[in-house]
């Protein structure tokens, strides 16, 4: 490059950067000065103010004197909630939908295809608010309907049987299960240099899987509420229902508008994934005298998620946005909370930027674990290196 | 393979390929073949099901009273509800005007995927043709037209409406977001990156909401109508989804081509116009096209921050009390024309796709 272009470069550079300086702060003062003139006091202090109004579902206790900080944690975690579950049952619908479009069947082709172009093709939006409706036409508790003396279905809500057990039992054996499926899942993606961790680590991996589930199950077990069955079914107690867990109408409509939508465009994934496997490779695992269930769970099935997952990855965020449809039915999700404090407390800018803050920080969070798996599980030229 | 089986195979009578094929394809292995003999079994019992609740027993027209009568679809809500559908809140003798004005903007958008019109100029005077016919008819106010306000459409029209002008504002967009990502000048490409890693994190909800709810508060004297302003948001979204979709067209172009153009003395403007983009964007026209399925199916979500789109007066046409029980049948109508939108780009893109790989 010659000395000139090199000037000009920079000038130019100089000058875009002015620009967009110039413009951002002329922006800026022009919304404070209509700020000021409406009278909105800015800042964060709005944060440690008692909200006044209360949510439909929460996770951690709240209640309407605590302050904003409270309800928009609340929301965020309900949307982490809806989104773990929801990640997790569009996956395993993904992969079933995958399998049957690949499956050397044309009836199994067939179903797969219908699901995948039906699914996809309607809005998410449209989804929820269909099995909103759904779920809230549902008979009124008096006619509700009982599956297998366990589950009620009801226009107030779908109840599954709960455990009688104390409260702090209950956390800490979840605590223990989730704890144990983290623990696995690191160690079975730590670097495995020498032949001692190869076979080391699953073996550890796997008793971290059991032993935190064992422990969780055995603490639950000892918290059990003396003198009650363990299965607590909910009972029609007058116009409503009590005991067990209950699945609120509008949880349950985003839950399953969530999974069935991701559902179609993980399957596709993955099918493409599934595509991506070398006819050679199932042949050498058949040659090995693999059963049909081992060339899938040990050869089909790693080397097609390898190959899509930062496709996956894009698909995850995707979903996990999605999650502000909350607001089209009414689950208390982080946008509503959000939606809610703007127009109860006024402080619109601050709300928008910690909503924005909120989903970078979230995805961004979730794109760098799927990153860090995939950057672990990607196989490295041969596999006989150690 | 041993005599006996080459005798064997000899003496088969033979079997027509169809037949053949059939038979590999649903009864390759016995179990398999029980899958398909089950399969099958499902398949019909549901299209029975269906059919027998949408055609058999449905009633096509009259009051909600009829329909209570029968087990099947009430499909009268929608031939008593359609116009609410179609055009929303437009006044109802002028309802001609939204029709015309809505099938200008699907025949733009058929126009636009024959590739007769496929050149810069083409496509930009067909569509602001369209959009000024759109407005002369929709918005009236000239030639003895009644002025309808923007406040008053609405319904299927002002989704395609919504749905068009993302597009017509997005995609230039787009290309000037993806040009200046690949600036040579590293403080531009940082700042256009920037703002596409962004804006591709968030929802587009939150989108919409800061265009229909902060923009007013913080400059309350800005000219825009709320219309104006939701297909502001849904371009930048469109657009920060579609400069990563040129781009990887542009960076899948062997380099020869763009330095090729630069020993021949063309100047960047020319560079870009005449050889990089025209064949950035052949290369990247499947995900552009699967990209505008994605974005009109989100056009839906205006209905978030209070637009009366095709859905909202869909809610609308059930939501008032005599006709509360037929929401099954008004959302799979909905469900239907979107699907009808949808599954016809989403195809048209497979179909362009299979035709781009016989070219090469």
């Amino acid at each position: 490059m010659t000395s000139y272009r090199r000037t000009r470069a920079f000038w130019i550079q100089v000058a875009a950067g002015l620009a967009l300086i110039v413009a951002v702060v002329l922006l800026v003062r022009a919304a404070q000065t209509s700020l000021a003139a409406q009278g909105v006091t800015s800042g964060f202090g709005f944060l440690q103010r008692s909200t006044g109004w209360d949510i439909s579902f929460s996770l951690i206790p709240y209640t309407i004197s605590d302050p904003y900080w409270k309800v928009l944690l609340a929301g965020l975690l309900n949307t982490l909630f809806l989104g773990v579950i929801g990640l997790a049952l569009a996956s395993v619908l993904g992969v079933i939908v995958g399998t049957l479009r690949t499956a050397n069947n044309a009836v199994l082709n067939a179903f797969g295809t219908t699901y995948v172009e039906v699914l996809r093709n309607v809005p998410l939006i449209l989804q929820a608010f269909f099995w909103y409706a759904v779920f809230t036409h549902l008979p009124r508790p008096k006619q509700a309907l009982v599956l297998a003396d366990a589950v009620v279905l009801s226009s107030r809500g779908i109840y599954l049987p709960g455990m009688n057990i104390s409260a702090s039992a209950g956390m800490i054996g979840g605590a223990l299960i989730l704890a144990g499926v983290i623990l696995a899942l690191v160690l079975s993606l730590l670097p495995r240099p020498t032949l001692a961790r190869r076979r080391m680590l699953p073996r550890l991996s796997r008793i971290a899987l059991f032993g935190g589930f064992g422990l969780g199950v055995l603490v639950m077990l000892l918290g059990k509420e003396a003198g009650m069955p363990l299965l607590n079914v909910a009972e029609l107690k007058g116009l409503r229902f009590d005991g067990g867990v209950r699945i609120s109408p509008e949880f349950a409509a985003l839950l399953v508008a969530m999974s069935l939508y991701g559902g179609a465009y993980l399957g596709e994934i993955i099918r493409a994934g599934f595509m991506s496997v070398s006819r050679g490779q199932i042949e050498a695992a058949k040659a090995l005298g693999l059963t049909t269930w081992q060339v899938f769970s040990r050869v089909r099935l790693p080397m097609a998620l390898r190959a899509v997952l930062p496709t996956l990855t894009n698909q995850y965020v995707w979903l996990l946005k999605a999650t502000t449809l909350g607001i089209a039915v009414g689950y208390s999700d982080f946008f509503l909370v959000i939606s809610t404090s703007i127009n109860q407390s006024g402080q619109t800018v601050e709300l928008i930027l910690i909503l924005m803050a909120g989903f970078l920080i979230m995805n961004n969070v979730l794109a760098g674990i799927m990153n860090f798996i995939n950057r672990r599980i990607a196989l490295r030229g041969t596999q006989l290196r150690t | 393979m041993s005599d006996a089986t080459l005798q064997a195979d000899r003496a088969r009578p033979p079997v027509s390929p169809f037949v053949e094929r059939l038979k590999e394809r649903l009864f390759p292995t016995p179990l398999s073949g029980l899958l398909s003999a089950l399969g099958i079994a499902a398949a019909l019992w549901i299209a029975f099901v269906l059919i027998r609740w949408a055609f058999l027993d449905a009633t096509f027209t009259g009051t909600p009273e009829d329909c209570q009568q029968t087990t099947g679809a009430c499909w009268a809500v929608i031939s008593a509800r359609w116009r609410l559908m179609f055009f929303g809140l437009y006044p109802y003798e002028l309802h001609w005007r939204s029709g015309i004005a809505g099938l200008i903007l699907i025949a733009v958008i058929v126009a636009s995927c024959v590739p007769v019109f496929w050149s810069a100029t083409r496509l930009a005077l067909l569509w602001v043709v369209s959009f000024a016919l759109f407005w002369i008819i929709m918005h009236g106010g000239v030639f003895g037209l009644e002025t309808v306000t923007e406040e008053k459409w609405g319904g299927l029209t002002l989704s395609i409406f919504i749905f068009c002008g993302t597009a017509l504002v997005g995609m230039p967009l787009a290309i000037v977001l993806a040009l200046l990502r690949r600036s040579r000048y590293p403080l531009v490409a940082k700042v256009a990156a920037v703002l596409i890693d962004t804006v591709r994190s968030l929802p587009l909800v939150t989108i919409l909401f800061t265009v229909s709810i902060l923009l007013p508060i913080l400059m309350p004297d800005m000219p825009l109508s709320k219309i104006s302003r939701v297909i502001l948001g849904m371009a930048l979204f469109f657009a920060a989804y579609q400069a990563e979709i040129i781009r990887s067209g542009i960076q899948s172009l062997p380099v020869g081509q763009e330095e090729a153009a630069k020993a021949l003395g063309l100047g960047y403007w020319h560079r870009m116009t005449r050889v990089v983009l025209p064949q950035a964007f052949r290369r990247a026209l499947p995900p552009t096209i699967s990209q505008f399925a994605i974005s009109f199916k989100e056009v839906a979500l205006v209905i978030i921050i209070g637009v009366f789109d095709f859905l909202a007066s869909g809610n609308a046409a059930y939501g008032s009390g005599e006709w509360a029980f037929t929401y099954v049948e008004v959302y799979v109508f909905l469900a239907f024309v979107y699907f009808l939108f949808v599954f016809s780009l989403s195809r048209y893109g497979a179909y362009l796709e299979r035709r781009m790989r016989v070219g090469k």
